[in-house]
């Protein structure tokens, strides 16, 4: 793609380096003569606010490093330190605190930009892959990294996570109890976290020195599509895209400034700024906001599917979520790439992002909230009043048969007179009958705006009935459908799947596509369409 | 000599498809291979708990001053554990439910046993306190079941610690306790 060099040095130092250390010429190819496509959007500049990204962040760290203590007994207090005490550590904290929402910012728009326009297809699913290491290094360093404060929602958090591992079949508690260094997050895990948290930033940079090689080998996709063909579609990356990426970065830098100097707390959890403590769990946890949707989805799954409990159903699909993309390439089978020529394509896609965004509000919401308003709880009561009772035990022949002979028993009474008949189960197989007769049934309808306030209204109705006259309250409990935000997850958790697992398989099989412009230079001068 | 020696062993192997070589080269794989597993292991292993995590802690509990309707947390090995001094009402919803249509199937007396196999009291139940979701500690006397409500994802608990609702797929864990006299137990 970049084909033969075209560096010359231009000076004797140069000249002697050159046959010794090409690393100049490895610069000037990569950075200054490259050629990079000459239609590239501004959606292709996130590249480079990563890479600063991951400067920032890297440069903060170590230097917060140097003034993080990690122990529990320390830690919470140092990283207040570190804001109060130490020589411009309200700035330097904020500034990585701030920074990691803004590197998955950067990181979900320039990865919504490889899937609009196809940048995983041939030759690109290595460039995609390393892309997705990417990505599942930084979630990984973003959670241990939270967990450092030691705050309410870090003790949480890494409890939340750990035990996800426990969900794994016969070797989840081990591999959890190895993580966590004990049987509860406590300080050995902490200062792992902390080993890791500084370690896994290096990775990213091996992976992101792959990730541009791979890049500088298959060449920059572009909106069209289409490979460059002739000289004229391509211009060389200094200054064209250079000049491009640093005006994006001075722009996102401003966003960045923003959130740090006017409202550096305004990402995180206010809990966070309550010290970590094991016997009081915060009543609503919530991962940082970049990990919602992944949470929204983990929790969708409330029902269990044959040897698949909820809990692993939850952490399967969480993960799954994540391990689909690594195999997008094979999963979409258009031949087009880009879905600037794919009508039908571009609307799941819009579908797509609005879903995503949706499983992020839900993520952060309570699971049994109502999404949209539903009618009253209600419940029909009938009890016999000035009735008398008659108790009968009965004793089935088997487990088995219990309950439906208890029934029978139950209905004989009714036959012989009872208005009213209640069975109490004592045992396996055995169980009282209370049967009242000779006085007049009533009948009411209790109501409440939910659950609990049902249950209140029920025990009000047979606390002022009084317990004397009559023994006992049949009730009938009749539930509404409620449109919880459980329910709205799993709608769009299906979605997130079928969206990779479904239509993008057949979608590619079955659409028309626009013409797609034979060149990039077509696609600019709009000859094509 | 060495020679001599060579082609003797040689011709025999070269029939079979097998050198003298390959088994050199089999056998120092093998022992490379063994090596780093040896050399991996400890540094796998450092990051189980030590002996001072895994050193079996006890706690001892006063239960005296707990009133019914009330519980306290305590720790144990680390890990929080629920003491609850049960109603007479919560007994009899725990006991009345023991054959609903429970996700976990346990009755109530169950669920009191000691660590010794003897009966528990219905007073007193002693659950450990991690939701079996994902771990977080569920509220006291929440939810539809009066038991626990986990806030983090929304599994209810009754008032025996039997799930009832929601994500998590276990009742909440026994804890291993034994009645030292009426009113003291020792956890672990």
């Amino acid at each position: 793609m970049a084909g033969p060099s075209t560096y010359q040095p231009a000076s004797g130092f140069t000249r002697w380096l050159d046959t010794r250390l090409p690393i100049l010429r490895l610069a000037h190819d990569s950075f200054v003569a490259y050629p990079t496509p000459r239609n590239l959007n501004y959606w292709w500049t996130f590249g480079a606010v990563l890479s600063m990204c991951l400067v920032v962040q890297i440069v903060t760290g170590i230097v917060l490093a140097m003034h993080y203590a990690p122990s529990i007994h320390d830690a919470f207090a140092s990283v207040q330190r570190i804001r109060r005490d130490v020589p411009w550590g309200w700035l330097i904290q904020p500034i990585h605190a701030v920074g990691a929402s803004m590197f998955f910012l950067a990181v979900y728009i320039h990865m919504f930009r490889g899937l609009y326009y196809g940048s995983y297809k041939a030759p690109r699913e290595v460039l995609w892959i390393l892309g997705c290491v990417i990505y599942l290094l930084m979630v990984a360093t973003a959670f241990l990294g939270y967990s450092l404060p030691w705050g309410q929602m870090s003790f949480w958090a890494a409890t939340v996570i750990t035990n996800l591992l426990g969900a794994v079949p016969v070797v989840g508690t081990a591999i959890r109890d190895w993580l966590m260094g004990g049987f509860a997050i406590d300080n050995p895990t902490l200062n792992r976290f902390f080993s890791l948290h500084y370690l896994l930033p290096f990775l990213i940079v091996g992976v992101v020195v792959l990730h541009v090689w791979a890049l500088h080998e298959a060449g920059q996709n572009n909106p069209a599509g289409v490979d460059p063909k002739e000289k004229g579609d391509t211009v060389p990356f200094t200054p064209h895209a250079t000049m491009k990426d640093l005006f994006i970065t001075v722009v996102f830098l401003l966003l960045f400034g923003l959130f740090v100097f006017y409202m550096p707390d305004a990402l995180g959890h206010p809990d966070n700024y309550i010290p970590a403590d094991p016997l009081v769990t915060p009543t609503h946890i919530v991962p940082e906001w970049y990990l919602l949707p992944f949470y929204a989805i983990l929790r969708a799954i409330d029902f269990n599917v044959g040897p698949i409990d909820s809990k692993l159903g939850g952490v399967i699909l969480m993960f799954g979520a994540i391990a689909v993309l690594f195999v997008l390439p094979w999963l979409d089978t258009s031949r087009v790439r880009s879905m600037r020529y794919r009508p039908i394509a571009q609307q799941f896609f819009l579908i797509f992002v609005v879903v995503c965004i949706a499983l992020g509000w839900c993520g952060a919401q309570q699971p049994a909230a109502p999404v949209i308003p539903h009618p009253a709880f209600k419940a029909d009561l009938r009890w016999v009043e000035g009735g008398t009772s008659a108790t009968r035990t009965v004793t089935a022949t088997s487990e088995r048969d219990a309950v439906a002979g208890f029934e029978a028993a139950a209905q004989e009474m009714r036959q012989a007179g009872a208005q009213l008949v209640l069975v109490n189960r004592t045992s396996p197989t055995q169980a009282t009958l209370t049967g009242v007769s000779g006085g007049t049934e009533q009948r009411a309808t209790v109501q409440g705006r939910d659950l609990d306030a049902l249950e209140a209204e029920i025990g009000k109705r047979k606390a002022s009935l009084g317990a004397a006259s009559v023994p006992f309250v049949e009730v009938d409990r009749k539930e509404p459908f409620v449109f919880t935000v459980t329910r709205f997850s799993q709608i769009l958790t299906a979605y997130y799947f079928l969206f990779f697992l479904g239509i993008l398989p057949l979608l590619g099989l079955r659409e028309t596509a626009s013409r797609v412009p034979d060149t990039i230079a077509k696609s600019i001068r709009g000859g094509a369409h | 000599m060495a020679e001599t020696t060579a082609n003797e062993t040689a011709a025999p192997a070269a029939s079979a498809g097998e050198t003298r070589r390959d088994f050199i080269f089999i056998a120092a794989g093998a022992v490379g291979a063994v090596g780093a597993a040896l050399t991996a292991w400890p540094f796998i292993d450092q990051m189980n708990p030590a002996a001072d995590t895994r050193a079996m802690a006890t706690t001892e509990v006063d239960l005296a001053s707990l009133q019914a309707g009330q519980q306290i947390v305590i720790t144990w090995q680390g890990k929080p554990v629920f003491v609850r001094h049960r109603t007479p009402a919560e007994i009899e919803a725990a006991q009345r439910d023991d054959y609903a249509a429970l996700k976990d199937p346990a009755t109530d007396a169950s669920r009191l046993v000691q660590a010794n196999g003897a009966a528990g009291k219905p007073a007193f139940l002693i659950v450990q306190a991690a939701c079996t979701h994902l771990g977080c500690i569920p509220t006291f006397a929440a939810g539809d079941y009066k038991g626990w409500m986990c806030a983090c994802h929304g599994s209810q608990y009754d008032t025996s610690g039997r799930i009832r609702r929601g994500p998590a797929p276990l009742n909440l864990a026994l804890a291993p306790y034994t009645y030292l006299t009426d009113t003291s137990i020792r956890i672990g």
